[in-house]
């Protein structure tokens, strides 16, 4: 689970720009989206101008995910020098396969260091911080 | 064996992470052989150097002139890592040239070689240098408040952009990125520290009898290894080169003008990029397989099409480093193993010491010496010549690999 350890320390905001403005505002909304070629039905994160099968500009969309998936691989956090501030050590950051096939990093919640694991059923939660901004998190489901 | 992939519980076909048929067919290259390395100029290396870059750039390239036995003003041709030290305008000023009829300055690894063998390959220059003037140990650190400012002043210099899915949840740092892709190649491979643990080892056994490498007087043991701090689980310490202050410039020319220099010519047989679908900088993670590095898979295939030869004609192989974990992959990706075979490879240090199978960076490489990507040409030059201080039997051919985590470059010398 993580925690925030000093909330005078900021915490890290993403860089909004043009291509990833939706994706964000959803988040802000506690929804996921992914972005998604109409015409091809493929899924593509990080977001991109162009689908890369088609190269159509127009038949790109923004899909709402499920936000199932496992965990694919994950980072622990436990040095203080390595580690950013604002977070109780340790944290985890999971990159975790969703339903769609494309994959996300996150922090988790409510998980113990050893139930992190690749091929553990997650879904994901968001919740608004203190300083203003929403993320999300990925918790166990079941399988 | 490779344990099953969690990605048949998912709908993988329809990522934009499936891999595309390009339908383009391999580029010509005519390089082959033409150019060649005729001078070395190291700065050595310390942990505050206490000099500009301005004066570590003048210094290694006059060292490197003096080396090749080319006089400076007859230097036509600089390239750089955009990166470290002083622009071409600067340094030419500092050392007097007339005129450069060819500059530039490239991204990753040691890229700016390509620049060179084209410029010098094509006319566009006769004699090119190439320096890397880098104090990253004294220069100033990065701190994480930068990180903050540069995302809120927009300055794009820190590598941020794209790193938005990332930094939020507290990911932060090149050590990190890397470690979420060991983590994968741990799991899928079973792939222990204790076996990739002899890479240091090995690499401080060779930087203890090379002056040059500052980092360890006596060679560490696997203990040591395993012993060593816990940065980000799964990576440790030792898994990371140090930074070191240090600056170095080759000397670029035809093969044919470097057969009337000083040394023996160390001939580009030759040099390749590589890149690959869905790639990001150390966190290529969208992709099918994130432990495959595909980057210096396609630049291999095109190294080894160039030069006519294959991997088992390589004496010794100076890899990327930086991060111990991707040096097995890069092994498996050059072609010197099967996939997720580069652990076992390495286990017992053997087959990678100087005399082994595969000689690895026998200078020490960047984690003996510090990380200055160029490191890895001169290693292979002094071999080539035979002036290495782990010198190997029979270096007539050596391949250099840059670039790890990202897009890829290379290089097969041969005497």
């Amino acid at each position: 689970m993580v925690e925030y350890a000093d909330k005078r320390i900021p915490i890290m905001r993403p860089y909004i720009d043009v291509d990833n403005q939706e994706y964000w505002d959803a988040v802000k909304q506690h929804k996921l989206v992914i972005q998604h070629c109409k015409k091809c039905d493929k899924y593509f994160q990080p977001p991109r101008p162009m689908c890369p099968y088609c190269h159509s500009q127009d038949t790109l969309e923004w899909k709402e995910s499920s936000g199932k998936g496992y965990i694919y691989a994950y980072i622990m956090f436990t040095a203080d020098k390595m580690a950013y501030p604002a977070f109780k050590l340790p944290y985890a950051v999971v990159l975790v396969e969703l339903e769609e096939g494309v994959r996300i990093t996150a922090n988790t919640h409510e998980m113990k260091p050893e139930e992190i694991e690749p091929g553990v059923p997650v879904e994901i939660m968001f919740e608004d911080l203190h300083d203003g901004q929403t993320l999300y998190r990925f918790k166990k489901r079941g399988a | 064996m490779a344990k099953k992939s969690i990605k048949d519980k998912t709908n993988r076909a329809k990522s934009g992470a499936k891999s595309r048929k390009t339908g383009h067919s391999m580029a010509k290259n005519s390089i082959k052989n033409k150019t060649a390395i005729v001078g070395i100029g190291v700065v050595n290396f310390s942990k505050n150097i206490g000099r500009s870059e301005w004066y570590t750039a003048s210094q290694c390239i006059k060292l490197a002139a003096d080396d090749a036995g080319v006089n400076i003003y007859d230097i036509d041709g600089m390239v750089k890592n955009i990166d470290d030290g002083p622009d071409p305008s600067y340094v030419q000023k500092g050392l007097g040239i007339d005129n450069l009829t060819y500059h530039s300055e490239s991204h990753w690894g040691t890229s700016a070689m390509m620049n060179a063998v084209q410029a010098i390959a094509s006319g566009a220059a006769n004699y090119c240098v190439y320096y890397q003037p880098a104090h990253r140990a004294s220069g100033p650190e990065k701190s994480i408040s930068d990180y903050r400012v540069a995302r809120e002043t927009r300055d794009d210099s820190l590598d941020l952009i794209r790193y938005d899915f990332f930094s939020p949840f507290g990911l932060i740092g090149q050590t990190g990125y890397v470690g979420m892709t060991y983590q994968r190649y741990m799991y899928e491979f079973g792939v222990k520290p204790e076996q990739i643990g002899w890479i240091p080892v090995v690499e401080s056994e060779s930087a203890a009898r090379n002056p040059n490498a500052i980092f360890f007087d006596k060679p560490i043991t696997i203990k040591d290894y395993l012993n060593s701090r816990m940065v980000v689980n799964p990576m440790r310490e030792y898994d990371v080169a140090p930074k070191v202050d240090g600056a170095i410039a080759i000397i670029i020319t035809t093969t044919e003008r470097a057969r009337d220099l000083k040394h023996k010519p160390v001939i580009i047989s030759s040099c390749a990029f590589g890149m690959a679908p869905e790639g990001q900088f150390h966190t290529s993670y969208t992709r099918d397989s994130i432990t495959e590095l595909p980057e210096m898979k396609n630049m291999a295939r095109e190294l080894f099409r160039i030069a006519g030869v294959s991997p088992k004609d390589i004496k010794a192989a100076m890899l990327d480093d930086t991060f111990i974990p991707y040096v097995p992959m890069q092994l498996e990706a050059l072609g010197f193993c099967g996939r997720g075979e580069g652990a076992a490879f390495c286990e017992g240090g053997d087959r990678i010491r100087p005399g082994g199978e595969l000689p690895i960076n026998t200078d020490g490489g960047s984690f003996g010496q510090g990380k200055l990507d160029m490191t890895r040409i001169v290693e292979a030059v002094r071999q080539i010549r035979g002036t290495s201080t782990n010198q190997i039997d029979n270096a007539d051919m050596i391949l250099v690999a840059s670039g790890a985590g990202g897009p890829a470059d290379g290089l097969i010398l041969r005497g």
